[in-house]
């Protein structure tokens, strides 16, 4: 994804001089061609992402449009005061990427595990949070946020994801995109999770035989609550599955919408991290697994969900 | 141009503005306020370049005060400027008013950047002054912070920036009345030597009598004065400068003006209540 973001914006860096990029001095080898070629559009903010923040509401504010950008927390939860007070409070054109969502950076550790961002993220007034599915999606959602609508978080993986839309795709902020039809039930997945829905859906076909609806929700906000409400009416099982803690992110955006529609006998399940530090090491696919979160697990939580009878049983939030 | 006399008076009035909203506000932040007059009084009365029936103008020059608690000095300038009516004054920190206790740009003519929670405003002027140098715009970019806020790490974060891009265009100006949130900032956490600091960092450092208006406008008004180099200017002043009761006090960071404090404070300032 960051290669077909980095690619992405400097198509859009040649057409229009307003785009700048400014980077935590991260992105060795993804970055420095863009810096060669548009040495006035490129700024490193050194290891210092108050100032990085700050000075990218600073340039948004003269007339540009800026893209912040580094890997896991580093430009989102370090400088958190900076996006909530200058660039979203302000309105800026802001746009805050973070490569290696979820546990991208695997065997790195917990320090570079993105597992709060979207909920921290999708608290903030004017800002909207982006998570695309693949790099198909990662390209159309790069021209839309660097198009000047104000200040916005786009979560990104890292490097490999693979190409889950097969044909050109009409991808539009705040509307999910299908990439499965089906009405028995719904797995509405956000960012790099998408490949893995698919396949579990993929599975439970050959499996089950069950027809499995799979949304990208690549925006996380202004969330498509109408997708959500259809799946719901449509197919009345609901699973989320994001990188992400099950607390605040797409899980819990999507719960609250569930819970206002009241649409009648709805099952609903939050596939995420447990809101807990990781302590295991392992890179992403294996992290995933231990998580629960590879396609084998996902295809048999959403199988027994279809199974389970209503019940009283609640889980700690 | 203004006169220096003209300048010390545009002072005086924002200190019986900044004291009259505290009281009727009950707010606080005199202090801190007082001690910045002169320096707003030479920036907007003769040394910056805004122009109120255009402030949004292309070319203005950008003011951003990082020490957002001290709006009610910022707010009473730009009103005697005339960049809004002086009667929203009387609004600040009321019910339903425009002016909240700490500055904020939403709907304010003249106001380039909200501000409140400390160390923002430094990262924010440098962005603004690489914009103007990139996008080679003639704007200056002045920012005031007081000494307290410089405990912040984001301020040290651009200050080591902004020389390394040789924002000549850029002018911190430090508002240090040596007194901060708790007591004196000696005793809090020492800037000193603050000169020697900005210096290491690659500012061109100018010291100055902060309530002088000479010594403040012959440190502002050829900027930059090293080609390359950021200015900072160190404005030593004094916290609750121009009322004797409130000078050098920490209690006037937080103390409303009223009943005989009041009255004595405006009669000190030449004024009645």
């Amino acid at each position: 994804m960051r290669t077909t973001f980095i690619d992405t914006l400097t198509e859009m860096a040649a057409a229009d001089p307003r785009v700048t990029l400014v980077t935590g001095d991260l992105g060795f080898g993804v970055v420095q061609k863009f810096a060669e070629r548009f040495p006035n559009q490129f700024v490193n903010a050194g290891v210092a992402e108050q100032n990085m923040t700050g000075l990218a509401t600073g340039m948004a504010l003269s007339g540009r449009i800026v893209f912040t950008y580094s890997i896991a927390n580093f430009p989102t939860l370090r400088p958190l005061e900076q996006i909530r007070n200058d660039a979203a409070y302000h309105n800026a054109n802001v746009v805050v990427v973070a490569v290696g969502g979820g546990m991208s950076y695997g065997a790195f550790g917990m320090t570079h595990h993105a597992t709060e961002d979207i909920a921290i993220l999708r608290s903030l007034p004017n800002m909207k949070v982006v998570a695309p599915g693949d790099p198909a999606e990662t390209s159309a959602a790069t021209k839309k946020v660097g198009s000047g609508i104000g200040p916005t978080y786009l979560r990104l993986g890292r490097a490999g994801e693979p190409m889950v839309h097969t044909g050109p795709i009409d991808w539009q902020l705040g509307k999910a995109l299908t990439t499965r039809d089906g009405n028995d039930a719904t797995i509405i997945a956000t960012g790099a999770m998408l490949a893995t829905a698919a396949s579990a859906a993929d599975q439970l076909t050959e499996t089950h035989g069950l027809k499995v609806r799979v949304l990208s929700m690549h925006t996380i906000k202004p969330l498509d609550s109408d997708a959500v409400v259809k799946a719901a009416e449509e197919t009345g099982t609901i699973v989320t599955l994001e990188e992400h803690s099950i607390l605040g992110g797409l899980g819990g955006a999507v719960a609250e919408v569930l819970c206002e529609a009241c649409v009648p006998g709805v099952k609903f399940q939050r596939i995420g991290l447990p809101s807990e530090y990781i302590t295991e090491v392992g890179n992403q696919d294996y992290l995933r697994e231990f998580h629960g979160l590879d396609v084998e697990t996902v295809a048999a939580k959403l199988a027994a969900l279809l199974q389970q009878q209503p019940s009283t049983k609640r889980l700690a939030a | 141009m203004k006169t220096n006399e003209e300048l010390t008076e545009l002072a005086r009035r924002i200190r019986v503005h900044a004291v009259k909203m505290a009281n009727r506000a009950g707010s606080c932040h005199v202090g801190s306020s007082f001690s910045m007059a002169e320096i707003l009084s030479v920036l907007y009365g003769r040394i910056m370049n805004v122009r109120p029936e255009d402030p949004e103008a292309d070319d203005r020059d950008r003011f951003v005060l990082s020490k957002g608690h001290a709006c009610g000095a910022l707010y009473s300038v730009l009103a005697e400027c005339g960049f809004f009516p002086m009667e929203w004054l009387e609004s600040f920190f009321q019910n339903g008013g425009r002016l909240p206790g700490h500055a904020t740009a939403k709907g304010i003519p003249g106001i380039e950047v909200s501000t409140g929670s400390l160390g923002h405003g430094l990262p924010i002027a440098t962005g603004m002054a690489l914009a103007a140098r990139r996008d080679k715009d003639p704007y200056r970019v002045y920012c005031v912070l007081s000494d307290g806020e410089c405990d912040e790490g984001s301020n040290w974060e651009a200050a080591m920036f902004a020389p390394h891009h040789q924002l000549d265009n850029l002018i911190a100006i430090i508002d240090y009345n040596k007194i901060q949130s708790l007591g004196h900032v000696d005793d809090v956490l020492p800037l000193e030597p603050f000169t020697d600091k900005w210096v290491a960092f690659g500012w061109h450092v100018v010291e100055v009598d902060g309530h002088s208006i000479d010594e403040l406008t012959s440190a502002l008004q050829a900027i930059p004065q090293i080609t390359g180099k950021p200015t900072c200017v160190i404005a030593h002043t004094v916290k609750g400068k121009g009322v004797d009761f409130m000078e050098d006090q920490l209690l006037w960071h937080y103390r409303t003006p009223r009943g005989e404090e009041y009255t004595a404070a405006l009669a000190q300032l030449g004024e009645v209540a």
